[in-house]
C-alpha cells in the first residue's frame, strides 16, 4: 500500500538482484563437473564452425591412441545422427544430441546425454562435440575440464579477433586442415598466432592435419596433460 | 540465436522473484551484458520484447547496461591497451578479464501491493 498518504495504490519498488541469467545452466554445468571429476573422465568440449573439421579429429585421434585409451563422444548436432555414426564408425563410443533449434549444447542437454552413453565413467576422455557455431556454444559452461576450439586454416586468419568471446574461453585451439596451405598463399599460422594472442590471454595453438597426421601427436601430448582436479572429499562421499 | 534461451532464463528469473515478492506486475527490468560476452544485445532486445507480450513483464521496458571489455594485469600493472595482445608489457603475465562477460540481471522494478 502507498506509504506516504495511505490512498490503498500499489508502490513500485526497486528489487536488486545480481543474479547471472544463466544460473541454472551454471548449477547444472557444475553438477556434470562433479560428475566428471568423480570418475576422473576429462571432458572436453570440442567447439567450431560448421565444417572446422571437429569430428575429423575425433577420428584422428581414435586412429592415433588405438585401444590403449577409452574415449567416448557426445555429438552435438541441429540434425541427424551422421557424427556419432561416423565417430562409432572409427571404433569409439559415441551417441548424439539432436538439438532441433538450439545453436548450443546446454548442461542438461549433456547431462541427458550421459544417461545414454552407456559406461561413460569408465572413459578417460569423454569428447562433447558441440554444434558446429562459433557464438552461442562458448556462453554456456557444460561442465568440461577444458574447452577446445578447431579453427581450419580455410576459415581465415581473422576468425579470432571476429569471434573474440570463443577464443577467449578457448584453452587450446586446434588450427585443422593444415595440408591445405599450399593452396591458401593469403592464410598465415604466425598471423593466427598473432591474432590469438589479442584474444586469448595465454594463447596455445597446435597446427594439426586429421588427414595427413601432421600434428595429431602434438595434439595427443597435449590431451595427456589435461589435469582433472581431485574432488573434495565431501562430495565424493556423498555418492 | 541463443539470445531467445537467454530471454527464456530471464522471465524464469523474473518470475521467481515476482513470486517470491507478491508483486503485481513488472515495470522495469535492467540487465548488464558485458562486450564479449557472446550476447547481442539488440537480438537480445527484439526476443525480449517478443516475449513480453501478455506476460507480467508487458510495460516493463528492458533497460541494458552494456560493459566493455577490459583486461588488466593480474599483478596490479594497470589495464591492458585493446587491440594489444593479452599480456601485461611490463611483467608479461597473462592479462585477467576485470570486465565485459556480465550476463546479469540486476534489478527489477515491480509494483507490488
Amino acid at each position: 500500500m502507498c506509504q506516504a498518504c495511505g490512498c490503498g495504490d500499489s508502490n513500485v519498488v526497486p528489487v536488486a538482484l545480481n543474479e547471472r541469467i544463466l544460473a541454472v545452466n551454471d548449477r547444472g554445468a557444475q553438477h556434470n563437473r562433479e560428475h566428471f571429476r568423480n570418475a576422473q573422465v576429462s571432458a572436453i568440449n570440442l567447439m567450431g564452425s560448421p565444417g572446422a573439421g571437429k569430428t575429423a579429429v575425433l577420428e584422428a585421434t581414435a586412429r592415433a591412441l588405438g585401444e590403449s585409451i577409452r574415449i567416448g563422444v557426445l555429438a552435438g548436432d541441429l540434425a541427424t545422427d551422421n557424427d556419432a555414426q561416423r565417430i562409432r564408425a572409427a571404433g569409439l563410443a559415441a551417441e548424439s544430441i539432436t538439438t532441433g533449434t538450439a545453436c548450443h549444447l546446454d548442461a542438461e542437454m549433456v547431462h541427458k546425454g550421459l544417461h545414454r552413453l552407456t559406461g561413460w565413467h569408465e572413459l578417460d576422455y569423454l569428447f562433447i562435440e558441440n554444434v558446429g557455431n562459433l557464438v552461442c556454444p562458448a556462453v554456456y559452461d557444460l561442465g568440461q575440464e577444458v574447452n577446445v576450439v578447431a579453427l581450419a586454416v580455410t576459415e581465415g586468419e581473422d576468425k579470432p579477433l571476429k569471434y573474440p568471446t570463443m577464443f577467449q574461453k578457448a584453452d587450446l585451439v586446434l588450427v585443422t586442415k593444415v595440408d591445405l596451405l599450399p593452396y591458401l598463399p593469403n592464410v598465415r599460422i604466425d598471423t593466427i598466432r598473432e591474432n590469438l594472442s589479442k584474444v586469448m590471454p595465454v594463447p596455445r595453438m597446435i597446427p594439426v592435419s586429421a588427414f595427413t597426421g601432421e600434428g595429431i601427436g602434438h595434439w595427443i601430448q597435449w590431451l595427456r596433460t589435461v589435469q582433472i582436479p581431485r574432488v573434495a572429499a565431501q562430495s565424493a562421499g556423498a555418492r | 540465436m541463443h539470445e531467445y534461451s537467454i530471454v527464456q532464463a530471464l522471465f524464469d528469473q523474473i518470475q521467481a522473484a515476482v513470486r517470491a515478492r507478491g508483486a503485481i506486475s513488472v515495470r522495469r527490468v535492467k540487465v548488464q551484458i558485458g562486450e564479449i560476452a557472446g550476447v547481442d544485445v539488440e537480438l537480445l532486445r527484439t526476443a525480449y520484447n517478443l516475449f513480453r507480450e501478455r506476460t507480467i513483464c508487458a510495460e516493463a521496458p528492458l533497460e541494458i547496461d552494456a560493459v566493455a571489455a577490459r583486461w588488466c594485469c593480474p599483478d596490479g600493472h594497470g589495464d591492458i591497451e585493446k587491440g594489444r595482445p593479452l599480456v601485461c608489457p611490463s611483467c608479461v603475465r597473462p592479462a585477467r578479464l576485470a570486465a565485459g562477460d556480465e550476463i546479469v540481471l540486476q534489478q527489477l522494478e515491480l509494483e507490488v501491493p
